[in-house]
Parts: structure tokens; C-alpha cells; sequence
């Protein structure tokens, strides 16, 4: 299983749409096989990411705020989108990769961000 | 979390104080982390007051105007507020066009100790903005003149019917695109319109074209076609020159307007529409009437309402406000710096009777424009037709005056007397011979800038001179 999470800094990007550097990792048996990969997009663009994730062939989508359209997109294409979750990105990937990250969940770690610089 | 100064206000809690406000409002601290938000943001941004306290607000805001944290930081060290539109997205991956106004905020001693956000929910007014674009057409007509100033308070009236409109007017008075602004401000402008000249293609064609055709209905009908009433459907269809529609036509039009239905051509089988008509035409249909070329009972059944345009000439201001909108379009259009018009060039522009209407300003402005090589347009540069005196004709109908226009010669100047005794003082011979004494005062008596004056090579100008007796 793959697993692409949308990442600003450390954490998981607010905005999927304003998203321009993403994670992907490669599962499988809840652990991550080699390292994960990060790849940084030519611009912010919701088309060209989801275009991304379909090329990547992906299969859970870990992100902060999505449009509808998009979300809708992606579920059509039958990918798993955990959105609207806030907090450090390598604790969502934790947690995505043993299938325990809801939708909406504000991480432990997100209380202690404490600069976006 | 420090408690500040501002978490109370004389006893008050302040999340009742920022609950009474129908805004979003959030306090930020220095680090722009959530302190309290509003129920109203809580609505907006779909997080609980308890769930985003101590987050980071770029996280719960979500909002596009950049880089938050360095907008937001530079509040705090400026002190001074700003003020910026963008979009958040909810919870509920809602995009909400939002405008943010964010104040510093300092404790006891002065010192700064963070931030008041306002987010204003601007999707309501932008749906407005949507509804003023329908009106948009509206914008493109010109006018404060008490005659268009009545027009424009019919316009909306006119659009909220379904009722036939009939537009008359004389050429060049913008009877199409009153139609367009009329279907634009209306309920089915979600839906075509579609713009039929029926003057322009023979009876034969015009029928197909209009009520379609079935397969086989007659040579090279290979395939069905739906018509242009079909493809209008739920939207506005707009004859115009309906005063040259064939008479053949006409009782299948009226049969329209009546029922809604009709039979394409070649075809058994009634079709069904839902559209609106709005017709147009520059001739008086009550004469072709009484000619017997356009049949009474669609006349009445076209004239439910009724909308005349006024002709520019009793458009009392419009010309000089049109002069420089046009002015203004084209010299931008062709990356000129032109400024305006020379008095002159003006007196004789807003004395025109401009026959060919706000089409004939135009165009005279386009070619004025395209002409004219300095700040201000001269009234050298001007078409030369404008300062040919004709007889004064008695009135014609519209559509003979319209044969005038084009093929013999144009009304008489409506000049003041001052401009009319001097430019306007006999034939083209005279009018040529003062303009070249003019050129010619002008560079001191250089003809070979005289000749550029006026746009001739040197050698027509000495021709010119000979013939004058000028030389």
C-alpha cells in the first residue's frame, strides 16, 4: 500500500490545493518498506497533485483541508483520503500506516508547533 | 497558557463578547496560536473552540493569503492592522471566499501580546457580484440621458416577464444588445440565447433553420436538425429584422407565440418549446402593415412589450460621453496616448447628426483614433464625409433614410453658426482649400509639412495649390 501525505515543513499542509511538497511511502504489513520519498511539485495545483496520486497509484491520501470536488475525485478513483488532520507529518504517517488516523484528527504533536518558519 | 489582559472585559467573559459578534473572530497569541474563537468560526471553519485552543492558525484558519505567519508577524511588529480578501476551506471542504481583518492586540503594559482576527463571510456578497455580471450587458450601454435613464428602469421590469418584447429603434441604436442584457438579468439566462437575423437568409433556409427539419424532408436533409427555436430551449430567442421576415413564415411564427408548438419542417410530429422571443426591428412594422407585408395579428402579438430606443441625436449628453468611451477603448486598444479632443474636433463631433447612431460614433471615433498621431485628436483627422453639407431632406421612413445613408449622402450638419460659417461655408472645394491655408499657417507656409498636416504626399498638395490658385 501507498501512502502520500501533503507536507508543509514538518507537518501535514493545511491546504491540499496549496500543497507543492508531498511524502510518499511505501506499506506493507504496517511498516514502511525503504524510505520514504518526498518530491516537490512544479507549482501548487489540486489537478496536477491528484493526477499525482493516481500515477503514483496510490491508495490512502493523507492531507489537510480538501475541496469537495477533489475528495470527491479522488474517492471515485477509490483512494482512502484521511483529510482535515493537523499535526507533525511523520506522526500522521505513524499512524496511517496502522490504520488508526481518522478524518479530523488534530495530533498530539499539534499543540507544540510552535512557528511555521 | 498565560492568561492576558484581554481575557476579560468589566467581568465579562470575552468568548460571550465574541460570541455576540456575527463574524468570525479569533484571538491569536504571539507564537499565532489559537487562544478563543468565535461560534461563528467555529461554524465557518467546522473546528470546536476546544479542539483548535493552542493550535497553530494556519492549521484551522486554512485560508489562501499567503504565508499567515509572516502576514500575521508583521501585525504584531508593525502594529498596524491589515486588511485582505482570500478563501478558507472548511472542515466540511467547503471553499469559503472570506475577508480577513487582523488588529495587534498588547496586554496591560503595552507590550504586544497578539492578534485579533475578523473573518468575514463574503460568499453572499459575491453571489451578488454573480447576479450584478448577469447586468453586466447593462454596463456596456452608455447613457445618463433622461431618455436611456428611462429605459434602464424599464430594462429590469422587462426581464423579470416572460412576455414577448418587441424592440424597435433606428440602425445602430443597440437594439441587440438590450436584447442580450434583457436575457442576461432574466431567470433563463442559465439558458441560451440565440440571435436569428431574419433578414439575412432566404425564406427557404430561414424555415429549417428556425423549426428544424427531419431526415428526408428535402434534398440534402440528410439528418435531422433540431432548429434554432429547439436549441433555444428554456432560454431567448431573438428575431431580429423581423420586419423582413417572409409572410409564409410569419403565420408559422404566430402559431409559435400561441402555442408553444410547431412542426419542423418535413415532419408529423408536433414539437414542443419553452422559449422566450424577443424581437427587434429598425422598421416601423405598423407601416408594413398597412402595406400589407407584415400580418396584423402577429404585429399585436409581437407588441406586448413595447421598448423604442432613442436615437443619439435626442440622447441629450450621450455623444460627448460616447465620444471618449470610444475614445478612450481604441486609443488603448492600439497602445495610444491620445488624451482627447481638440475643441474644435469636438464642436464639429457633438454637432453630427450622426444617422448611423452610436454604430456611427464608433466608428468615426475608430478611424479618428487610428488617424491621429499626437495627444488630441484634430479635426483634420476626423472622416471627411463629416464636413460635406447635404440639403436638408423632409423625413423619410427609417428604412429609406437607412438607403440615404449608406449609397447617396449624409444629413446636413446641425453646425453652430460660428463653426457652420467657417468650415461649412460652401462645397469640398472650399472646405479643401481652407483646410491647406490652414496647414499651410501652421508650419509657416512649409509645404512639406503641410502635406504631412493633412496626410497627402508633397506633390498632391502642390497639385492641390495650383488648382486652388494658391501657389
Amino acid at each position: 500500500m501507498k501512502i502520500l501525505i501533503t507536507i508543509q515543513e514538518n507537518n501535514v499542509a493545511p491546504r491540499f490545493d496549496l500543497t507543492s511538497e508531498v511524502l510518499i511511502a511505501d506499506c506493507r504489513d504496517r511498516q514502511i518498506i525503504g524510505i520514504p520519498r518526498t518530491i516537490l511539485m512544479t507549482r501548487p495545483s489540486s489537478e496536477e497533485l491528484c493526477g499525482l496520486i493516481i500515477k503514483e497509484n496510490i491508495s490512502r491520501v493523507v492531507c489537510g483541508g480538501i475541496e469537495e470536488s477533489h475528495l470527491q475525485y479522488l474517492v471515485w478513483k477509490k483512494i482512502e483520503v484521511l483529510d482535515a488532520i493537523i499535526g507533525p507529518y511523520l506522526e500522521s504517517l505513524e499512524k496511517a500506516k496502522e490504520g488508526t488516523l481518522k478524518t479530523g484528527t488534530i495530533l498530539p504533536g499539534a499543540k507544540k508547533i510552535r512557528s511555521m518558519k | 497558557m498565560k492568561p492576558v489582559s484581554f481575557a476579560t472585559c468589566n467581568n465579562f467573559p470575552v468568548t460571550e463578547i465574541l460570541n455576540g459578534v456575527p463574524h468570525g473572530v479569533a484571538i491569536l497569541d504571539r507564537d499565532l496560536h489559537v487562544m478563543e474563537m468565535n461560534r461563528f468560526l467555529e461554524v465557518l471553519t467546522g473546528f470546536a473552540n476546544a479542539d483548535a485552543r493552542g493550535v497553530h492558525a494556519d492549521f484551522i484558519l486554512r485560508s489562501n493569503i499567503g504565508n499567515n505567519e509572516k502576514l500575521f508577524r508583521n501585525v504584531i511588529e508593525t502594529e498596524e492592522y491589515l486588511s485582505i480578501s482570500g478563501d478558507i476551506i472548511s472542515r466540511h471542504h467547503k471553499k469559503i471566499p472570506v475577508h480577513f481583518t487582523v488588529s495587534p492586540l498588547k496586554n496591560e503594559s503595552g507590550d504586544p501580546a497578539g492578534l485579533l482576527v475578523f473573518i468575514e463571510d463574503i460568499s453572499a456578497l459575491q453571489c451578488f457580484d454573480k447576479k450584478r455580471h448577469n447586468m453586466a450587458c447593462l454596463d456596456k450601454i452608455l447613457g445618463h440621458s433622461p431618455k436611456m435613464q428611462e429605459m434602464f428602469e424599464l430594462l429590469p421590469v422587462l426581464a423579470h416577464t416572460d412576455a414577448t418584447v418587441l424592440i424597435t429603434g433606428e440602425t445602430g441604436t443597440g437594439k441587440d444588445m438590450i436584447a442580450e442584457a434583457i436575457h442576461n438579468a432574466s431567470k433563463r439566462s442559465r439558458y441560451p440565447f440565440i440571435k436569428v437575423n431574419c433578414g439575412a437568409l432566404p425564406e427557404s433556409l430561414l424555415e429549417s433553420e428556425l423549426f428544424g427539419h427531419v431526415r428526408g424532408a428535402f434534398t440534402g436533409a440528410v439528418k435531422d436538425k433540431p432548429g434554432l427555436f429547439r436549441m433555444a430551449q428554456d432560454g431567448t430567442i431573438f428575431l431580429t429584422e423581423i420586419g423582413d421576415l417572409p409572410l409564409t413564415l410569419q403565420v408559422k411564427l404566430l402559431s409559435v407565440l400561441d402555442d408553444m408548438e410547431f412542426f419542423p419542417v418535413g415532419g408529423g410530429k408536433k414539437v414542443r418549446v419553452n422559449v422566450r422571443i424577443i424581437a427587434a426591428t429598425h422598421r416601423s412594422l405598423r407601416v408594413l402593415v398597412k402595406k400589407g407585408e407584415f400580418r396584423e395579428d402577429l404585429f399585436y402579438r409581437l407588441n406586448v412589450l413595447r421598448l423604442h430606443l432613442p436615437v443619439l441625436r435626442e440622447r441629450e449628453g450621450d455623444i460627448r460621453l460616447l465620444l471618449d468611451f470610444f475614445m478612450r477603448e481604441f486609443s488603448t486598444g492600439l497602445h495610444k496616448s491620445i488624451k482627447g479632443y481638440t475643441p474644435k474636433a469636438l464642436n464639429i463631433l457633438t454637432a453630427y447628426a450622426y444617422p448611423g447612431n452610436v454604430r456611427e460614433l464608433r466608428n468615426i471615433v475608430e478611424y479618428a483614433v487610428n488617424i491621429c498621431q499626437g495627444a488630441k485628436i484634430q479635426k483634420e483627422g476626423l472622416p471627411r464625409y463629416l464636413f460635406i453639407p447635404v440639403e436638408e431632406k423632409p423625413p423619410t421612413s427609417a428604412d429609406e433614410r437607412r438607403d440615404e445613408y449608406s449609397e447617396k449622402a449624409m444629413p446636413a450638419l446641425d453646425l453652430p453658426a460660428e463653426i457652420g460659417e467657417k468650415t461649412v461655408s460652401g462645397s469640398w472645394q472650399d472646405v479643401e482649400k481652407e483646410m491647406i491655408v490652414e496647414a499651410l499657417k501652421q508650419t509657416g507656409g512649409n509645404r512639406s509639412r503641410s502635406a504631412k498636416i493633412l496626410g497627402w504626399g508633397r506633390t498632391t498638395l502642390w497639385r492641390k495649390l495650383n488648382r486652388h490658385g494658391l501657389a
